[in-house]
Formats: structure tokens, sequence, C-alpha cells
């Protein structure tokens, strides 16, 4: 399909990319294109606008030092490419290695997935258990996001429509960490993925595909209260609470529901290390 | 000239394939590529509901926009509906067709209701969104079963109940007596799921209409462009066959969607003619799976009476076969002759009836998908014998074995009306596929497995298959409801320089004619392979054939190309004899060379006698020029490929995922020309049937509407979900071409299905489990074990 037509504007800077979106409320951000033009295309979403900012030099930075930060236009392929983040983040290493294919990964950016929010993305569950931090510049200058206030609902986060987020910030290394995902075999989205981090101060455990966004078992971090042998990690999973499955054709609620307890415990054990 | 080197033969090598450069490296050139002078772009509106009336639509916003050229209706085009060539034979059809446009009412989603011809694509596309429609929506109905049913909607008026045809076959009094007193009987329902064909190259149509000398040129993506031609200029556009030309380019892949006549073709035409200009239209994935014609779409209703020692005495079908909207091209003919004819696989069940009854539904039209009722026919006996087995608490093989038609018995007739088997030996594919496997370590591996309760169950899968490939003859096909012919030609010009072309009226679609017919060309004439050209696709410089479908390709247009290389020979010795000024009878030709017998310094080579033969200074008495032959030839038989494919499946217990450990494929396509090409068809096809035993369903709403509408929703298989398949062969030739060949193209698909379902109930059945419908994917599987574990539980 052919999407309407609609203006294009590359942004050089990220102030520039701002005065883009402040003068025109219909426009979209663009930086890898894998979530907007499939829909763009499919004419459900017509922008009039597009501002491109995926050549904006300033969103492109990875610096990994006790933490790390994350230019909001990082690939998929260059953040696999970083061997610190590698040895740091190994769960959020395995997430993006799980994204799309070879021309998906080389193109998507990290910030992009985020802030799509799309329910079934990988990345958003290990940002979630990495308990990541957003940074988004607007016109009132630059504001800090917690991951869990980040994602709101399906498709939307807590970013202002003439908001763009430029970087992500990751607390101190979590090598002991797991992302277990069950793929859609057609779109190879996520029906379950699970990230699991077990570190020095607790564990965090988010899901995504399960439900309609991204979210925190912090049911089942409690349950666990810092016990993460194999028989905990089974009792806790239980304790996995009421959640909004999505059920679709394809997958039911009731199988999500089920397979997100079995892989919870798959993500915990390995990222245990039990 | 004196050749002394004995020539290899290229026919049996693993010779790669001469087309792949252009493919592999994007110099393929498709109906996309085509961009004509003055060409125009046209977009179709296609309905928001699988059935409604149309009380009217206004088209004068749209025509007004920026780059439109013209919108049309379906009452602004005079021309017939599209027509058919194969109808259930012996009985009444209610044949519906498509209007060229939906004029009054629409009956499935992919209906055109009007078309936007525009100078950009992109212009085109905008207008659809202007059209309106003022559209009454009808109850819908989407199961071919559920739409016999009384109270059902109802589609054509023609076909009360929906049932479009109602047949059968076989000995329908030998059935209900052996099911009547059979010491064990097993009845069952069985669903082949409708698939989408996802093709990589979607449907296309170019035409250039020459409004000087009243002539179409057609360009599409084709499997049979002198059929197309013919239905074209007969049935539809009104115009004699030499006012049309049809070229077909680059195909990526048709799997049999490529084979009918679509609305959509008949389209451009019309427009060209009406705007003098040409008119392209391309079809876009989402389009693809709501209108292309799609595939199987089953639901299969089985008694089988067998002894307690496994002998199966009887078997009853009912097939409920879903058309979809209407009749397409030859779905009449699939879903009878190659379906119910063929219900009784590599077994001798002449206790066999079969009844078929094709039902229209507010879905996409079914036709031909690679197999083309031979899957569905190998799915249904093929688990038909394994429930056999379950039920006696026999080894599937075993019942098997007892219940094959015997090696000696070809030809074999199976009492269902089909063309004798032309040759088998189906306990020799099934021992060398069984001592591949290593069965009896399987079943002890499985039982240790069973023992562990390690969260896998593991399990073993049996096709013992049989199909039919270049069916033929023509007058047996007319016979059963086909409307034409279906022999195969080849013409054959060896140059002046001594290269050969090939012309033929076969079109591949990705099946490697160029080298696999080059091959055989080399061999009989004694050329280099580089010397020969094969070509097709062009109505107007090939002549006139059937196309591609159906793996009929090397059995009927290779054994037509044989046949002419063996009149180019025989002219060729004459050439010789009279320029060694010998007698005929003393020529041997061998190798491309003609030879004095006895005498073998003198001799010509098939250059030097082409030569000769182009320029014509010196002939024979009463001999023309040029050495040129063409060839029709029409089978007096079709040919039997059969095989044993075994699956070894992993289930987890805790998600019901089925992973595919090992895959075994011992098949028989008699002698093989390119064991290359041969092994490629088996990956994809049973890749293919892989697709659809474990991923793959088009799922519509009780409303018509395509859920899997792209292909984030319908799972094709990937290369990441397959271990390396093993292929093996045996050899029987088929008696009914020189070559001894049979047909590769669709028995993977074929083979495959059945195959991977028996594996995973194989693996399921300590749980109790007998049958799951396909696709078993990880939920149905999931499912199917929680019901399973909840009817224990409860006992």
């Amino acid at each position: 399909m052919y999407p309407r037509a609609f203006e294009y504007q590359r942004a050089n800077s990220v102030q520039e990319a701002i005065q883009a979106l402040q003068g025109n409320e219909d426009a979209k951000i663009i930086a890898g294109g894998h979530s907007l033009l499939p829909v763009m295309k499919l004419r459900l979403a017509s922008p009039s606008l597009l501002v491109d900012i995926s050549k904006v030099q300033e969103l492109k930075n990875i610096s990994v030092n006790g933490g790390a930060t994350i230019g909001a236009g990082v690939t998929y392929n260059d953040l696999l490419a970083n061997d610190q983040l590698k040895a740091s983040y190994p769960v959020l290493h395995e997430c993006v290695a799980s994204v799309g294919d070879v021309q998906v990964r080389n193109r998507g950016t990290v910030g992009g997935a985020a802030a799509h929010a799309d329910p079934a993305a990988d990345i958003p569950a290990a940002l979630l258990a990495l308990g990541a931090e957003f940074t988004a510049v607007g016109p009132n200058g630059e504001r800090t996001i917690a991951a869990d206030d980040f994602f709101i609902d399906i498709l939307t986060t807590d970013l202002q429509p003439d908001e763009v987020l430029t970087s992500i910030k990751l607390p101190a290394a979590a090598p002991k960490s797991a992302y277990e995902k069950f793929a859609h075999p057609a779109s190879g989205y996520a029906i379950v993925g699970v990230a699991a981090v077990v570190g020095a101060d607790g564990v965090k455990v988010a899901i995504t595909g399960s439900t309609y966004k991204a979210t925190r078992l912090t049911a089942v971090e409690q349950a666990l209260s810092g016990n993460v042998d194999a028989a905990s990690i089974d009792a806790a999973a239980e304790q996995i609470g009421d959640l909004d499955y999505a059920g679709d054709h394809f997958a039911s609620a009731e199988y999500r529901a089920h397979l997100t307890k079995v892989y919870v415990k798959r993500a915990l054990k390995r990222a245990a290390g039990v | 000239m004196v050749a002394t080197e004995q020539r290899q033969k290229l026919i049996g090598q693993r010779m790669k394939r001469k087309e792949d450069p252009r493919f592999i490296t994007g110099r393929g050139r498709y109906v996309e590529d085509i961009v004509l002078p003055r060409m125009l772009h046209a977009a179709i509106l296609r309905p928001p509901y699988a059935h409604a009336k149309i009380n009217s639509i206004d088209t004068a916003k749209a025509t007004s926009m920026p780059g439109v050229v013209a919108v049309y209706t379906g009452h602004d085009i005079e021309l017939p509906n599209l027509p058919y060539a194969y109808q259930a034979a012996g009985v009444d059809n209610n044949v519906n067709t498509p209007n060229i446009l939906a004029k009054d009412e629409v009956h499935w989603a992919g209906d055109g209701v009007a078309v936007v011809v525009a100078e950009s694509i992109g212009a085109a596309f905008d207008a659809l969104d202007a059209i309106e429609v003022d559209y009454e929506q009808l109850d819908a109905v989407v199961d071919a079963e559920k739409a016999t049913q009384p109270g059902a909607p109802q589609l054509h008026e023609n076909a009360p109940g929906n049932i479009a045809f109602d047949w059968s076959c076989g000995n329908k009094e030998g059935a209900e007596q052996a099911i009547a007193g059979a010491e064990v009987l097993v009845r069952g329902m069985l669903r082949n799921q409708r698939l989408i064909a996802t093709p990589i190259e979607m449907r296309g149509a170019i035409c250039d209409y020459n409004a000087g000398t009243d002539e179409f040129t057609f360009y599409v993506n084709s499997q049979a462009p002198h059929v197309h031609r013919l239905l074209f200029a007969a049935f539809v556009l009104g115009v004699p066959e030499q006012n049309i030309r049809v070229i077909a380019p680059d195909i990526g892949g048709g799997f049999g969607a490529k084979i009918f006549v679509y609305a959509e073709q008949i389209l451009v035409g019309w427009l060209a003619r009406n705007l003098g200009r040409p008119v392209k239209w391309i079809e876009r994935r989402q389009e693809s799976h709501l209108t292309t014609q799609q595939g199987r779409d089953h639901i299969t209703e089985f008694a089988v009476a067998a002894t307690r020692d496994g002998r199966v005495t009887g078997l009853s079908v009912k097939t409920w076969a879903n058309l979809g909207g209407y009749l397409s091209t030859i779905a009449g003919g699939v879903q009878t002759t190659l379906y119910g004819r063929m219900v009784t696989g590599t077994y001798d069940l002449p206790n066999t009836y079969v009844n078929v009854i094709g039902v229209y539904t507010n879905t996409a039209m079914v036709d031909a998908y690679r197999g083309a009722g031979r899957p569905e026919a190998t799915y249904l006996i093929e688990r038909v014998m394994d429930l056999v087995a379950r039920e006696l608490d026999m080894d599937p093989v075993e019942v098997r074995r007892k219940n094959f038609i015997a090696s000696d018995a070809f030809p074999f007739e199976n009492g269902l009306g089909m063309l004798p088997y032309d040759s088998g030996d189906y306990p020799k594919a099934l021992d060398k596929a069984l001592e591949i496997v290593d069965y009896e370590d399987f079943r002890s591996q499985q039982a240790r497995q069973r023992d562990s309760g390690n969260g896998k169950h593991v399990g073993i899968g049996f096709s013992t298959y049989v199909e039919t490939c270049g069916l033929a003859p023509s007058a047996w096909m007319a016979s059963q409801g086909w409307g034409a012919a279906l022999f195969e030609s080849a013409n054959i010009k060896v140059h002046l320089t001594g290269k050969v072309v090939v012309t033929t009226g076969s079109m591949p679609q990705g099946q490697g004619h160029e080298t696999s017919f080059s091959q055989v060309v080399a061999d009989k004439l004694g050329v280099p392979f580089e010397d020969v050209q094969v070509k097709f696709g062009d109505t107007l410089g090939t002549p006139f054939g059937y196309g591609t479908y159906g793996s009929r390709s090397l059995a009927v247009g290779g054994e037509a190309i044989v046949r002419s290389t063996n009149k180019i020979i025989d002219k060729a010795r004459k050439l010789a004899a009279h320029m060694l000024e010998v007698g005929e009878e003393d020529i041997e030709f061998a190798d491309g060379v003609a030879r004095v017998k006895g005498a073998p310094e003198n001799s010509k080579t098939i250059q030097e006698i082409a030569l000769a033969a182009s320029v014509g200074y010196s002939l024979p008495d009463g001999m023309e020029p040029y050495l040129d032959s063409t060839t029709y030839f029409d089978p007096p038989n079709a040919t039997f490929p059969f095989g044993t494919h075994i699956a070894i499946v992993e289930v987890d217990d805790a998600t019901g995922k089925v992973e595919l450990k090992r895959y075994v494929a011992v098949d028989d396509f008699g002698n093989l020309v390119n064991p290359l090409i041969v092994d490629g068809q088996l990956h994809g096809g049973i890749v293919q049937g892989i697709g659809q035993a474990l991923y793959e369903g088009a799922v519509y709403d009780d409303d018509g509407q395509i859920l899997t509408s792209t292909l984030l929703e319908y799972a094709i298989p990937r290369a990441e979900h397959f271990p390396m398949i093993e292929t093996d062969h045996t050899v029987t030739p088929s008696p009914v071409n020189e070559l001894g060949v049979k047909g590769a193209g669709e028995a993977g698909t074929i083979g495959s299905t059945p195959a991977i379902v028996n594996a995973v109930i194989d693996a399921l059945a300590p749980l109790g489990i007998t049958h799951i419908d396909m696709p078993l994917s990880a939920p149905r599987v999931w499912a199917a074990m929680q019901e399973a574990q909840a009817t224990r539980g409860g006992q």
C-alpha cells in the first residue's frame, strides 16, 4: 500500500526537531521508521509531517561507566556491537538480539521502540527490569522519567507531543539477568517476553506481550523477597496476581496467562543461574 | 572430424541452476519492473463487508481528484463474468463466477467494487478513499458445513444451500457393508485448514492495447500464458486469439495461485482499450491475502472399518469443500478428480466411497495450491491409518504394510475412477526411510524419555504417500470435467551456428526449467550445455502449451522436448548420410556425432549438420532446410510419485510448542534429471507442508473478515524452524515417458503435512490425545493437553 501524502523534514539537532513538532500538531517523529511506516502504508496513521531525527548525532552516543547512557537514536545493531553494554547488561543485549531481523536491527532504534510503546515490543521489558530512566527534551527544557512511569498504555507513554526522547540511562551493571521470549511465529513480536534482573538491591521482573503494556511484576518480586532458589521462584511466579491479559485468534488470554508464568520462571532461573 | 572423448552425460548430474545468477543478483525482470510509455496505474476498491448489496456508488469526488483519469464501477463494464475451465464431472455444477467488478452484490471482502485509474499509483490510492458506496450489509457465512445447513445466508440464487456440486466416487455399497459388519470401526472429523499461497512476488498485470491493429499485449505473471490467452480471448474479451499476446516475464513463485484467470487481469485489458493507454495493476500484500485464490479448506467426516489384525475393510468419506464466494478457474476438478479419486493413497482399499460437496461461502475463492487435492487426500488417509493403528494398539508402520498396494500390482486401479497408478514399490521407500531413521532405536529412546518425565514429549510420524502428476491423457481429462486438453509443447531449433533454442508452453516460476531442460537437450543432441537456451513465457514465440502446475513440466513438457530431439536426430542422420555419401542405415548418431558404422573416422558433428541444414545448399531430395522440430506430447497416462516421510518431534509440556528434531524423506520420482533441483523442490515443498502442519492458517471472523490479513499475523515457516532435512530416493521409473520421470514439484508438500501431525499425536499419545486440528501451534497443542488432562482428571 501507499501512505497518504505527507511533508518531510530532516532535523539536524534536537532543538530543530522540537521546533518542527511545535509548528505542526499532526507531526510525528521518525527514526528507524519500522513501526511508523507500516501503519502509514496501511493508512492507519497519516501524519502531515514527518520529522526525521535519524541523522541527529547527539542522539547516537553510548557511554558505559558504572551506569550507562544510551542515546535514543542508537540503532539496535549499534547497541549489539557494544561489548561493554553486552557485558554489563546482558538482558538488554539478549532482548535486542531477539528483535526482528538484520534489516530491522540496522534501522530500528532503542529510543524509537520505547517511545512507540508497542505492547509486544521487546525493549520495554528489559528497560523496566533494569530500572531505566528516560530523558526527554521539550520546549520547557529537559526532564527525567522513571521507567515505571514511562509506559502508560497501549502505544502511549508519558512523552508529550512536543517532546523528544533523547537518551536512556541505566543504573549499575546487571550481569545476572535474562530475557526469555515466546515469539509470535509470524510477526516475531513477543507473545510473552520476560526480562529478569537479579541485582544486589533485589530482583526485578518485567513482562511484555502478555498484557496491553509492558509491566513490572512487583507481586512476584515481593514474593521472592530476595530468594532466587528454584523453589522460591516457582512459588513466587504463582503470586503473579490478576493481570489484564491480551487475547487474540492466535493465543488466548488464558494461554498468555499460563505462558507468562512459565516464562517468568524460566527467565528468573536463568538470571539466577539455578 | 573425429570425436574421441566419451561425452559425460548431464542427465542425473547435480548441476547448478543457470537461471540463478540473474535472480540472486537482482536482475530478474518481473511484471512490477515493466514500465511502458504513457502507462496508467489502477487501484481497486474492496468492500468493507464480505456480503452486502451495493445500493449506489458515487464516484464524482474521486473522479475530480488530481491525477485521476477515470473511475469505473461494475455496471460500466459490459463483459461476461470470469470463465472457468474445470468442473466436477458427471453432476450439476451450479456455477457462479465473479463479475469483473461486482455489479449489485459483493460475495466476499475481496470482490472489486470500483477501479480508479490515475497518472500515479499514489493518486489512484488517494482517490479510492473518496469513492462513496452505499452498502446494505447481509449476513455472512464462512464455514462450508454451516453454509449448507438450513437458514444459512445464501450467496447465489442458482445454488440452493450454497451447494455448487455434490459429487461422489467409489463403491458406496461396499463401504456401507464393510462399516456395518466392521470388527473395529473408527469415526472422526478432520479439518484441513485454509492456506494463503504467499508467493514472494504478488500478482500483477499490465495491458498495452494497440488501437491500430486491435491487439492486446498483456504482461501477466502467469503459470500458463497460453491458457490465459485462450480464456481471455474466447470467454471474456470476445476477440480472436491472434489479437492477444500474453507475455509472462520472470515469476517470483506461484504455487498454483498464478494459474487462474483473475478479474484484475481482464480489467487492465478493458481499461487499456477504453482509455487508449497502457494500464498496470500490482497487488499489495494485504490485497493478496484478501483476493488471491487460497488453498485447502476441507471439513471431512470419515468412518473406517478394519479387522482386528489391521486390515482396513472399508472407508466412507464425506467432505465439505469450501470454494469461497465463487467457483474459481479449476476448483471443480481440484476438489473431485484430484482429491476424491486419490483418497485411498498407497493402500488397496476397494470398499471406499467418497462424497464431496463443493460449497460457496463469503470468503476468498479456493483453488489449486501446491498439491491441489492430493495433500487433502493424503492428510486424510495418513491420519486415518494412524487412527486405525491407535485403535488397534498396533504399530502404524505395520498397519500401513498390511494395507499397501502390492508391489507387483502395477498398473493399479484404485477403484475410485483414478487413472491406473503407473508404477510403484511402496515397501521399498518405507524400508529405506525406516533404516535411515533407525526406527527401533527411536522407539526405545522414546520409551526412556517417557519414563524420565523431563517435561518433553517425543513422537514419530509417518506419511507413506502417493500422488499424481503430469495429468493426462487429454481425452481422460475431458471426461473429468476439464474444459480443454492437457498436452505440452516443445519446439527445438538448431541454428546455423550450432546453438540450440528450445521454446515451450511450459512456464517456470522457480522450477529451474532452463537448467533441467538444457541437460536433457544437451545429452540428446550432444551439444554443450551452454549452447542450449530454453525460452518460454510469450505466446507469440512459443508453441501452444498448457503451462506449469501439477508437477507436469518434466514428465509432459520434458518428454515433448525429448521427442523433438528425436525428430531432429532422425533428420540429422538423413542429412549426415547425404553429406557422407552413405546410406542412412549406415549412420549411427551418438554424443552429437553422426558416424559411419565401421568407419567412425567418417563423421559429421551436429554443428556441421546444422550448418548444412540451415544454408540448405545441398540437401537430400525432398528435405526442407533447417533442423527445426515441434512436438505436442499428450501422455498415455499420468505419473504417480510416492515415498515415505518420517518426522520426529518434541513437544514442550509447559507450552505446547512443537520442535521438529528430525525429518527424513525418501521419495521416488522415477529417474532424476537434476537431483540438486529435486532436493530443492523437496526442501521447499516439505517446508511448505510443514507450514500447514504447524504454522499457517487463514482465519476469518464470522462476518467474513480475514484476520490473517498481513504477514504479521499469517505465519509462514522460516529457516530457523527447521533442522537439516534428510532426503534420499528410490528409483522406480515411470513407463509413460521416455525419460522415466514422474514429477517432484508438489510431493514434499503432499507428503510432509501428515507426517508432522502424526508425530505430534504420537508424542502426546500417553496423554490420551488422538487428534488435534491444524495448525499445531503452541496455543492449540497446549489447549488440547489441558483438555486431555481435564478429561482424564474427571474420570
